[in-house]
């Protein structure tokens, strides 16, 4: 073998952005450093892809079928990478294939099997499978009639989700949470499809949402390279959901169960490179359900790839050419194999980047269908840090955890902003924990897991004693630890200048302050993302900022 | 702080007091529970890496024994709010309730990244006078020329079935098989797989010789896990040497590191050891590679091995290190990592089958 042909992910799309374009660069580089000539086609030109260094041939044409024809004609590539391009590169792959053009010209089609993919993708075949190896799917019964309908009525778990077949965007669905409800709705939404024919499936909302990223080479070696839990429980999709990484509130036992079946799951497909599994979790049990499978380089992936420095994409390409985990070398350290399974020390938020303050008048509600258009991710040794970087990081209007907008909002008016999510729902949240409603009440509303909730109510607490230290002008608790606290918790000098109301303060209590706040903001240390929580030496240099003592950076600096 | 004198400064977690220990690191993400009942950290104090310990709380479920065995704890940030459905208290009641001194709110990358570089050392977790303090560490014993063995085996002989814990002298009627094992800090989840594929433990002190192990007629030996220098365990050693051919022998952990002392090799401390829930390691038969749960501070020296009739069967990918021996002409295997996980990976529970289908072959 000698060139591959790698497809790009053509125009940014909703949940498929500049990710697929990291990915693809990463996979470009990865088949040169093989030896192998990479002809790549993609038809966006702003990208980093497309640049001459990435690849040695680049063609910025049209994705479908006959330009890709004729770039096969041309350049004759034994093979073709389909899995790093997103859904528009194993879309065009898959008509290429069932096109016979990849047989006309002698093209092998790399990584994992088309067949594979095709399980994972198609809902009833990717159904069968999990029967198959016993991984639990949610319940679903098709209904057609009134006395099918009538039939189960006691047998379905309740709540449950009435999906009609063939009506324009969901028309007449919606969720019972009793067999009279089931019965009325159901009985429309038979009338109100097309084909007489309803959907029931068992509700998950409010179960915990957690992903997989998961890989495997040729020979069956399989590892996982992070996993993640979803602030916003299930309803929302995970693009649309503040996810944070490592898993927080799972035990070892739940951690390496999900672990577990997303590995037999891996290994049942027969993917060849990443795959990410999405579960939805009991919060009050052991249960759990198999949502999803991504079976190729995913929107997921690049942020598992950043958050703990594997560089997913890269190890996918190799696997696609046959080599295997226990041989391809772990960048990051230099010294260890990518057979292993990262270790973090920190904690990583990620918050999606919305476009409502483009289109204010859109619906701001989210649900099953992805409406981000880019996404922050931040890294600190707590949670909390994390959070407030990456708020920032969101280059919106707050730069905390205040929002005028709920802030002046009635309690009723609040309530059901905590209960609806939408891209301002932290806030929300937020903001009902500084009127004192308590965890508990604001995880009624919400079902957000309880650590977030607590985590969020320590921010606010911090909130409110700078607060309190600003209206006494010093007098209250010592203001140089508490400035210290609010930093290392991830409050910005900004924020802490402003919740003590000393932005335009010169009397003296207001000058101290502010030369405190000056003195410990410049104390930041950097720390590496190394893969590994420090057990080996590392050479890629991709550090976080955070308050702590000892300074990797620094002692890289010094070494040079 | 650690023997060099360095010192870092956090705020009291648990009990109060003061203890001294052996200072390692462990990577794994989850099971702090786990770890905190795992008789292989007697004498250590364990630092967590990963910074937000105590997130999912403790359970009445997840002890891997009966007591809190390191020396003391690490930490971060401690999670004083747990959340999880089987969480009943936070990580500083159950420190504070058993007597555990612990220490969070310092920089445990690090001292992660000391250890990494100086290798383990013998460190104090303490509150009063660095200078005094000092003078106390460096009048301690060290880990290295401590038995910790003896202080954490079983006093009396005692039988696992499939509803736990059991007197010996209850009946073995139902089991498949019946199975020695000789107790060197043993963890729970060990007997809990036995159980599931229908073995019956009787669990023995360490120091147990050779005749009174047959005397109960196992089906198969089991060496334990534990903590410690496996070459100061002699007594073990020589009971294991007799041993070896009477009945199929399966070693964990300080087992790996027993058999390979029984058949004459030898084993040496490693700078930092293992310990985490992420070790890939090499199998050398069929070439796949597994991750598995770590926790040890020695090894097998792989020369030594040579005329023992031993080879070795699986390597650590990350460092070469051996994971796994087996003499075939008595019946013997080992591994290196924790097969049991409880914290870590489920991917390597085959061997309790394997080796419940050798105990059939008899």
């Amino acid at each position: 073998m000698e060139t591959i042909l790698v497809i790009g992910s053509g125009p940014i799309v909703i949940g498929q952005a500049a990710e697929f374009d990291y990915a693809g660069t990463q996979a470009c580089k990865a088949l040169r450093e093989e030896g192998y000539r990479v002809a790549l086609i993609n038809s966006n030109p702003a990208t980093i892809m497309t640049d001459r260094e990435t690849a040695d041939v680049v063609y910025i044409e049209p994705l479908n079928v006959d330009f890709c024809e004729r770039v096969i004609a041309r350049e004759r590539p034994d093979g073709l990478l389909p899995t790093l391009g997103g859904q528009t590169g194993l879309n065009l792959a898959t008509q290429l294939a069932n096109g016979g053009v990849l047989d006309k010209y002698g093209v092998r089609l790399l990584g994992t099997p088309l067949s594979a993919i095709q399980q994972a993708e198609d809902r009833e075949q990717f159904r069968r499978l999990m029967r198959e190896i016993k991984e639990p799917v949610p319940e679903s019964w098709i209904i057609e009639s009134p006395d099918q309908l009538e039939a189960i009525l006691d047998t379905v778990p309740y709540p449950c989700i009435i999906r009609p077949a063939y009506t324009l965007g969901g028309t007449g669905g919606g969720i019972a949470e009793d067999r009279e409800t089931l019965w009325e709705t159901g009985l429309k939404g038979l009338q109100l499809s097309m084909r007489s024919q309803i959907m029931i499936e068992r509700s998950l909302l409010g179960w915990k949402e957690v992903e997989y990223e998961v890989m495997r080479d040729s020979k069956g070696n399989c590892i996982t390279i992070c996993n993640m839990e979803n602030f916003d429980p299930m309803g929302v999709h995970t693009g649309d959901s503040i996810v944070v990484a490592p898993s927080q509130t799972l035990s070892d036992i739940e951690y390496h169960m999900l672990r577990t079946a997303s590995l037999k799951i891996i290994r049942a497909l027969g993917i060849e490179g990443g795959c990410n599994v999405q579960l939805a979790v009991n919060p009050n049990g052991f249960d759990y359900y198999v949502i999803e499978v991504n079976p190729r380089v995913s929107r997921s992936s690049a942020l598992a790839s950043k958050a703990t420095g594997y560089p997913i994409a890269r190890v996918s390409a190799k696997i696609a050419v046959g080599r295997t985990l226990d041989e391809i070398e772990n960048q990051v350290t230099g010294t260890t194999k990518a057979c292993f399974e990262p270790a973090l020390d920190y904690c990583v938020v990620k918050i999606p980047r919305w476009p409502f303050d483009k289109f204010p008048n859109a619906d701001r509600s989210l649900f099953t269908q992805m409406k981000a258009t880019g996404e922050v991710m931040a890294i600190d040794r707590s949670f909390e840090a994390a959070l407030m970087k990456a708020v920032r990081g969101l280059e919106i209007r707050q730069k905390d955890l205040k929002h005028p907008k709920y802030e002046s909002m009635d309690d009723d008016g609040l309530r059901r902003a905590i209960a609806k999510p939408t891209d301002e729902r932290l806030w929300a949240v937020a903001e009902g924990l500084r009127r004192g409603w308590g965890v508990e009440e604001v995880n009624r509303l919400s079902k957000v897991d309880k650590w977030f909730l607590q985590k969020i109510s320590h921010l606010v607490g911090i909130e409110r004693r700078l607060v309190e230290a600003g209206k006494l002008r010093g007098e209250g608790e010592d203001l140089s630890s508490l400035i210290a606290e609010a930093f290392l918790i991830g409050y910005p000098s900004a924020s802490i200048r402003r919740l003590l109301g000393v932005e335009s303060d010169d009397s003296p209590f207001g000058q101290v302050a502010k030369a405190e706040i000056e003195r410990q903001k410049i104390m930041p240390v950097f720390k590496m993302v190394d893969t590994c929580a420090g057990e080996f030496e590392s050479q890629t240099p991709y550090f976080y900022g955070t308050f702590e003592t000892e300074d990797d950076a620094l002692e890289l600096r010094k070494a040079t | 702080m650690l023997s060099d004198g360095a010192v870092y400064a956090g705020r009291p977690l648990g009990a109060a007091g003061e203890t001294t220990g052996e200072v390692v690191f462990n990577t794994g993400m989850t099971g702090y529970q786990e770890i905190l009942t795992d008789p292989s950290y007697a004498g250590q104090i364990v630092l967590l890496t990963y910074p937000l310990i105590g997130n999912y709380g403790i359970n009445d479920d997840d002890f891997e024994s009966d007591r809190l065995q390191p020396a003391g704890l690490i930490v971060r940030e401690a999670c004083d709010l747990p959340s999880n459905w089987r969480s009943t208290r936070t990580l500083h009641q159950l420190l504070a309730e058993r007597g555990m001194v612990g220490i969070q709110g310092l920089d445990t990358r690090a001292i992660t990244k000391r250890i990494r570089s100086g290798g383990v050392t013998m460190g104090i977790i303490t509150h009063g006078d660095p200078d005094e303090a000092l003078l106390r560490l460096r009048g301690t014993q060290v880990y290295g020329e401590s038995d910790f063995v003896y202080s954490v085996t079983t006093k009396a002989p005692y039988a696992w079935g499939y509803a736990g814990k059991e007197g010996i002298e209850e009946s073995s009627e139902g089991y498949r098989f019946r199975l020695a094992v000789l107790d060197c800090g043993l963890k729970h989840n060990i007997l809990r797989r036995f159980a599931a594929l229908n073995v019956r433990s009787i669990v023995l002190p360490a120091a147990t010789p050779a005749e009174e192990v047959l005397a109960w007629n196992p089906d198969g030996i089991l060496l334990s896990p534990g903590p410690g220098d496996p070459s100061r365990l002699e007594p073990v050693i020589e009971a294991v040497r007799h041993l070896l051919g009477q009945k199929p022998v399966f070693g964990i952990c300080l087992g790996n590191q027993l058999l390979c002392h029984a058949l004459g090799g030898r084993t040496f401390k490693l700078k930092f050891g293992h310990r985490g829930s992420n070790h890939p390691v090499k199998d050398l038969e069929d070439g796949t590679v597994t991750i598995t749960s770590q926790n040890h501070g020695y090894a097998v020296d792989p020369d030594s091995l040579a005329g023992t009739g031993a080879v070795i069967t699986q390597l650590n990918l990350n460092d070469g290190t051996v994971e796994g021996i087996r003499a075939a002409g008595v019946r013997a295997s080992s591994i290196q990592y924790h097969p049991e996980a409880a914290p870590g990976p489920w991917d390597s529970r085959k061997y309790f089958l394997q080796f419940v289908e050798q105990m059939a072959g008899g």
